[in-house]
């Protein structure tokens, strides 16, 4: 049995009486790349807001890193890592800077900070750019550099937002690749996305219709239980 | 008399390219859609076409009427939805659209019957704010009041960017039927696969237009043979093939490969080298090309990634 790193049973948000999300039941095993789908207003952000700690569950249980949400929010926070394709970076600082600002806020030394920085700035060939400010990036870079930041202190788990909407497409393959690579190195990717060619790059999807988890599986599974070719067809069998 | 007509049009945003040299035309009744990652220039090309921008060279014609020239006539004859939403949040859904029926000196009952099949479906909240509307309903708002003064030319700047699937399928369906109006359109998207959706395309890529065709003609001038390559580990299978003679291009597309050879590589050929590398479950099968590997066999990767 694999280890798990996200573990959600029965899981359950209301709003007063609308129920946002409905009991959802599901695991994330270490190495893997989760796919977190659902149209609009389905209940994805809600469900990530309670694994990533900053909403509390109405009922329901979820461990994330074998840490309860509800009673271990602050230290699921500090132990992973967490990128939005919008609101990432500081683009009026530097390269340097914005490794140095989220090494602060993440608690790492200035001696792991200076060597973390030495280690993106020659992963990502930054080296030359390091002093410019973000803004200057070309959006490539700036999505690379993001993701790079969300993994400064090293998280067993990244929750990816919609990490590559609109972006060129060489860019886009350039990035899922950096991930391809995390998750061979042992690391568990989450991502949210109602692109469906993003989902097909996901080892293991599931898909939320009104608050519940209307199906799961490999891209290929869902693709033959629908008796389709694309990801966009099952979503638009499941949810229309 | 041509919806819009493009010429030689360049601008410039401090000493970058924003647009480079960019013509097309789009024909009557077409609906053309200009496709391209952001940052492409799209955003700075319909600013331009509906008179809000101004460029550095080159003219362009909406409706026949020259874009500095009759800048005034242009904008009575042509709707405009901006890529962020630019209704009022502080009025309501009904409000809204009675606004921009005013300002372009009509009424809403008088062209009820071109925006109904879409307005139809936010009726019921037309007392709601716009501001507190979902992403799909502030997107039909927004279509309805370009709408309003019944427009011959629509511009749709990346209208269905934030939305998801079932909306996606649902605008796509809005745009042919109100094409049968006789409405010409130009919308833009970063998404390919909408692309098919629309009668003919550019392609655009850091200001510049890398080709204008129709989809289907787009693909079949795919020049390379080009297969779909699936095995158990895609990450070691991609990292495998780009080493190997044949390859010409080796690009992710999902959980599937696209790889497109030189010259001589056969399936057999392929599939030799997989197995010879211990890479198992594997599946080759000639494929047709699709608009995203069209763009990215057109387009350069290395623009974006070079280190100035």
């Amino acid at each position: 049995m694999s280890e798990l790193v996200i573990d959600v049973n029965n899981l359950t948000k209301k709003f007063n009486d609308f129920t946002a999300v409905d009991s959802i039941s599901f695991y994330v095993k270490k190495g893997e790349i989760f796919g977190f789908l659902g149209a609009n207003g389905a209940g994805k952000t809600t469900a990530m807001r309670m694994l990533t700690g900053l909403s509390k569950p109405t009922s329901g249980q979820a461990l994330v890193l074998g840490l309860d949400v509800n009673s271990s929010a602050d230290r699921i926070k500090k132990g992973i890592g967490y990128m939005s394709q919008k609101f990432s970076l500081y683009n009026d600082l530097t390269v340097k800077e914005n490794i140095r600002f989220y090494g602060g806020i993440y608690g790492l030394s200035r001696a792991q900070i200076k060597s973390k920085t030495e280690e993106i700035l020659e992963e990502l060939s930054l080296k030359d750019v390091a002093k410019k400010l973000v803004s200057e990036l070309p959006l490539g870079w700036k999505q690379r550099l993001s993701f790079a930041v969300a993994m400064v202190h090293d998280p067993a788990v990244v929750f990816l937002d919609e990490p590559t909407g609109g972006v060129d497409p060489h860019v886009r393959r350039q990035f899922w690749e950096t991930i391809y690579e995390q998750a061979s190195r042992g690391k568990t990717i989450f991502v949210t996305t109602h692109y469906m060619d993003e989902a097909e790059y996901c080892d293991r999807l599931s898909i939320m219709v009104d608050g519940k988890i209307g199906a799961m599986g490999t891209p290929g599974e869902l693709k033959e239980h629908y008796s389709t070719d694309t990801m966009d067809d099952v979503f638009l069998k499941l949810v229309r | 008399m041509l919806p819009i007509k493009i010429e030689n049009i360049s601008k410039t945003f401090d000493g970058v390219k924003a647009l480079d040299n960019i013509s097309f035309t789009v024909e009557e009744g077409e609906l053309f859609g200009l496709i391209g990652p952001d940052g492409a220039g799209k955003t700075t090309l319909f600013r331009i076409l509906t008179t809000l921008l101004l460029a550095d060279e080159g003219t362009a014609e909406v409706l026949g009427f020259d874009v500095i020239k009759n800048y005034k006539t242009i904008r009575s004859k042509v709707g405009y939805m901006p890529g962020k939403f630019s209704l009022y949040q502080d009025l309501s859904v009904e409000e809204n659209l009675d606004f921009f029926a005013t300002i372009f000196g009509t009424s809403i009952e008088e062209n009820y019957d071109l925006i109904a099949d879409i307005y139809r479906q936010i009726e019921p909240f037309k007392k709601r704010l716009a501001g507190d509307l979902s992403g799909g309903m502030k997107q039909k708002l927004a279509l309805s009041c370009a709408l309003i003064h019944k427009p011959d030319v629509l511009f749709l700047d990346e209208p269905t960017t934030g939305v998801d699937a079932v909306s996606r399928k649902e605008f796509w369906e809005m745009l042919q039927s109100l094409k049968e109006k006789g409405i010409a359109i130009l919308v833009s998207t970063p998404y390919m696969d909408e692309a098919s959706l629309c009668d003919r395309i550019a392609l655009i890529q850091e200001g510049k237009i890398l080709q204008t065709d129709s989809p289907q003609n787009l693909i079949t001038s795919y020049p390379h043979p080009l297969y779909s390559v699936k095995a158990q580990d895609t990450y070691q299978t991609l990292q495998t093939l780009r080493l190997a003679p044949f390859t010409r291009s080796i690009l992710p597309f999902g959980d599937t490969l696209h790889l497109s050879t030189k010259q001589g590589g056969s399936i057999q050929e392929i599939e030799d080298f997989l197995n010879a590398k211990s890479q198992s479950q594997i599946e080759v099968k000639p494929i047709k090309a699709t608009v995203e590997d069209v763009f990215l066999n057109l387009s350069s990767p290395q623009t974006k990634e070079s280190p100035s």
